[in-house]
């Protein structure tokens, strides 16, 4: 209750100073906000949007507020994020199975290995001493030019593109793709016009295992010896080390879950929306995204999922005020950035938040 | 006349009163000590004296006479008043010199530090209270009692006339306390004036002269140190009569069951820390190891915990090799440990109290099933775990952080000796806690050892370990000095003296 509180209070001063600088850039920010409202919500189908859009923010925001759990502050989801995607662009090419097969298969692949990845960095502190966020930055990088490395390698290489081959079909985790563009599939769309809105983009199965990677995480944390551990090694390492828990251990097998969910993100992204990956410049920012999902989801699995939605309605409908409005879409990161600002300096509301709740409990 | 006077000092934080309607009035040129236990409310009542929290309205402070409100530490410095901490506030790389001019630095007509003025001024100041400092040595070489030194000249190089000490014998070794006695008597000859927080009664016997009495944040009396007992000072403290001695029969020593043997350990420089270090236990005995901190004690337990890899030796538990071994395995071969600072290593303190009750044994049946925490078991076992050792506030779920140390303590006692152990190590068992919670722990201990079991008690007060212990072992420099047997422990006049001896480095 308290951490809810905290977290919208902190959404609300983002948003008011949001409008405060829409008001400098002399753009009224009731219109702009309702352009945004309305750009999110007006339509079945931006619904459907927003849900594509938020199920790789909850995947890494998970993975960000489950390694924090443990005490780690995994930078390196945007990292892992690219390894599974890249495992599910190659193997999703290169393997074709029945699609019972292949989409359980391929995406196995990708957890396993940007597990594997994820749990390097823990396994580097563990053993090395190494720290979590110099390891996963670094690790960031070096999964990008992998990445633009395979993507250019030969057989996987799109020709004459930046791309790389699509995946096959099978590995398609979009909904009802063929039955959409089939004739009776239209027939039955067109007599049914909400569904028909919210089927137009292309939805995925990707929430789905989002929303059953949420259930897992919260009964890992709340309900296993496993969670009870590693929340120990994470408030507390010394006292953890002292009550006979391997800490070392604990702190590798939080990174590689960490690491598979981020990697799912990926996997998911492209299995479901990208078909296939492209030449990176830059990060593309949903493994960053996810440290700020996870901050406003104060860290804890269902959090994470109602803040993973926020997020994604924000950036969905931010973009929407450049067309309407010829307002700059970079306002929307500043509500971000200043959402995190706020949170980061709990003193300015937590005080009033206990005042609050103390007179509330007197009544 | 009085230095410092206060009348009707309180200070709430939401709904808690840490001081309560207060009176202190302190003469010139006296050494004033106040007395409570651990939580009476001695910290709050200082840091408003130095600024750094304001009383509730309707208190007043006079400074010589003159009624003022002190907004902030720089106001109190400015006034005369100096604070020294208990964890001192030096900046370890610089010299002894430079910490003590900090922040007030003299300087040179083109801006740069006047070290020559500085200098000068700080061995005057040396040489009138004969504090015998080499300026140039960086704080990080010098013992603790000489930063403590540092310290008060940092006081009085700003012109203090009113000295606050914050449990200044704390850290210090036997040697040192006398030395700080020493200090304090000049302090006071040259006139200045000196307030102690303490709880320890002999210290206040020693060198103050008068003490007022603090007790759950209430002013309860201000007596004159000479006419007053150390009994009656307790007694006054706690709000009841207390007995100062542990009441004990004799040990009844059984089979040896621990065994340590040339153990030799390193501590976190690779600097060897414990040497060729031997140590038996029997069952039904409590081995006290006396000795200042920092020779080897906590690298000692950290090997036989198994949280610090030992170069050589070895440990026994009825006869089990248990070195190198996890500290899980350690812990299922019935070796307990209380460990030295309970909030960082005994206890989880954002846990439950009653998640904190079975942090060892989450996997071990009842309590979890397939991975799964059974919580019904969890309940069930706190439950009767705070009957039975009388946990308050008598709630499982709040987390181990708003428990008081005492009742903290409780918990780690009541978990450990609930795996039934062979060994008990109990390292500074009853630091920080208040006499009741001190009494508490040391009759369980010695019901443990009635028992049979062996207990190897680890403290930095002598008293502890002579009123507790059926035998003792002095450690210094990480090895053990000299034996002390029962017989020697109960018939040896001067027993505090005696022992103090070895454990600064003499020898038989």
């Amino acid at each position: 209750m308290k951490k809810f509180l905290f977290s919208f209070l902190c959404v609300l001063s983002g948003l008011l100073f949001g409008a405060l600088i829409l008001k400098l850039s002399g753009i009224s920010p009731v219109e702009a906000y309702k352009v945004m409202w309305n750009g999110a919500f007006s339509r079945p189908s931006y619904i459907a949007y927003i849900i594509i859009r938020s199920t790789p923010l909850i995947l890494t925001g998970l993975s960000v507020a489950f390694a924090f759990r443990t005490g780690l502050f995994n930078i390196g989801s945007e990292g892992q994020f690219i390894i599974g995607a890249l495992t599910a662009a190659y193997f999703g090419f290169i393997f074709n199975f029945n699609p019972w097969i292949q989409i359980p298969l391929v995406l196995a692949l990708s957890v396993f290995i940007s597990s594997l990845y994820g749990g390097l960095a823990g396994f580097m502190k563990a053993r090395f001493g190494v720290h979590e966020v110099i390891s996963t930055i670094m690790l960031n990088w070096i999964a990008l030019y992998f990445s633009n490395y395979m993507v250019l390698s030969e057989g996987f290489h799109k020709v004459n593109t930046e791309t790389s081959e699509f995946i096959n079909p099978s590995t398609s985790i979009t909904i009802l793709e063929n039955w959409k563009s089939s004739d009776s599939g239209m027939n039955w769309l067109s007599n049914h016009p909400f569904l028909n809105e919210f089927m137009r983009p292309s939805l995925n199965a990707g929430i789905f295992f989002a929303l059953i990677a949420v259930f897992i995480i919260w009964l890992i944390l709340k309900k296993t010896t496993f969670g009870f551990k590693l929340k120990a090694v994470g408030i507390s390492p010394e006292a953890a080390r002292y009550a006979g828990i391997n800490v070392n251990k604990k702190m590798t097998q939080s990174m590689m879950i960490a690491g598979g969910l981020s990697g799912l993100a990926g996997a998911t992204h492209v299995m479901g929306v990208s078909k296939n990956i492209a030449i990176l410049a830059a990060h593309e920012g949903y493994g960053f995204d996810g440290i700020a999902v996870s901050l406003i989801g104060s860290n804890s699995p269902f959090g994470s999922l109602t803040a993973g939605f926020f997020l994604g309605a924000l950036k969905y409908s931010g973009q929407k005020i450049q067309s309407a409005l010829e307002a700059p879409s970079e306002v929307i990161s500043i509500m971000i950035g200043a959402i995190i600002f706020f949170i980061a300096i709990p003193i300015i509301f937590e005080r009033p938040i206990n005042k609050v709740l103390k007179i509330w409990e007197k009544k | 006349m009085f230095a410092l006077e206060l009348k009707n000092i309180s200070k709430t934080f939401g709904t808690f009163k840490a001081n309560d309607g207060i009176n202190l009035s302190v003469k010139s040129g006296e050494v004033h000590a106040i007395l409570g236990e651990n939580g009476a409310g001695k910290s709050t009542l200082m840091k408003i004296i130095f600024g750094l929290y304001q009383p509730d309205a309707g208190g007043e402070i006079y400074l010589k006479g003159k009624k003022v409100e002190i907004p902030t530490p720089r106001f109190a410095i400015k006034n005369g008043i100096g604070m020294v901490h208990q964890h001192f506030m030096l900046v370890r790389p610089f010299s002894i010199l430079q910490n003590i001019i900090l922040g007030v630095e003299p300087r040179t007509w083109f801006g740069s530090v006047n070290y020559k003025a500085a200098r000068a001024q700080v061995m005057a100041l040396s040489e009138t209270y004969n504090f015998n400092i080499d300026p140039d040595r960086l704080v990080e070489t010098i013992s603790v009692g000489m930063q403590q030194r540092v310290e008060i000249i940092k006081t009085l190089y700003r012109n203090a006339e009113l000295i606050i000490l914050d449990e200044p014998t704390a850290v210090l070794t036997p040697q040192e306390v006398l030395d700080f006695y020493r200090i304090v008597e000049n302090l006071k000859r040259l006139g200045k004036t000196i307030i102690i927080i303490t709880h320890k009664l002999h210290e206040i016997k020693e060198i103050a002269d008068r003490c007022t009495i603090i007790r759950k944040g209430l002013f309860i009396e201000t007596v004159d140190v000479g006419t007053t007992s150390e009994e009656e000072l307790a007694s006054k403290m706690v709000g009841r009569k207390v007995d100062l001695k542990v009441s004990k029969s004799e040990a009844v020593p059984g089979d040896m069951v621990f065994n340590v043997e040339d153990l030799s350990v390193d501590n976190d420089k690779h600097l060897p820390a414990v040497k060729n270090l031997n140590l038996t236990l029997h069952r039904g005995e409590i081995l006290g190891l006396a000795g200042i901190d920092g020779n080897g004690q906590s690298e000692l337990v950290e090997a036989l915990a198994g949280l610090r890899k030992f170069k050589s030796g070895s440990i026994k538990i009825n006869d089990k090799e248990i070195g190198h071994l996890t500290p899980r395995k350690i812990y299922e071969s019935k070796l307990a440990m209380i460990p030295e600072d309970r909030q960082r290593r005994g206890l989880v303190m954002d846990f439950k109290v009653k998640e904190n009750f079975v942090l060892q044994r989450i996997e071990k049946s009842p309590f979890s099933h397939y991975g799964f925490i059974i919580n019904r078991e969890l309940e069930k076992f706190a439950d009767s775990m705070m009957e039975r050792f009388d946990i308050r506030p008598r709630n499982i779920e709040l987390n181990a952080r708003n428990l008081s140390g005492g009742n903290q303590q409780k918990i780690i006692l009541a978990r450990e000796i609930a795996n039934n152990p062979d060994v008990l190590i109990a390292f500074q068992p009853t630091r920080g806690l208040d006499v009741g919670a001190i009494q508490y722990i040391h009759q369980e201990i010695i019901k443990l050892r009635d028992q049979g079991k062996a207990i190897l008690l680890i403290s930095y007060e002598l008293d502890e370990v002579i009123n507790l212990s059926d035998r003792v072992a002095v450690i210094v420099d990480g090895g053990i000095s000299v034996n002390i047997s029962h017989e020697t422990l109960v018939t040896q006049n001067n027993i505090k003296e005696y022992i103090g001896l070895f454990m600064a480095g003499g020898s038989v």
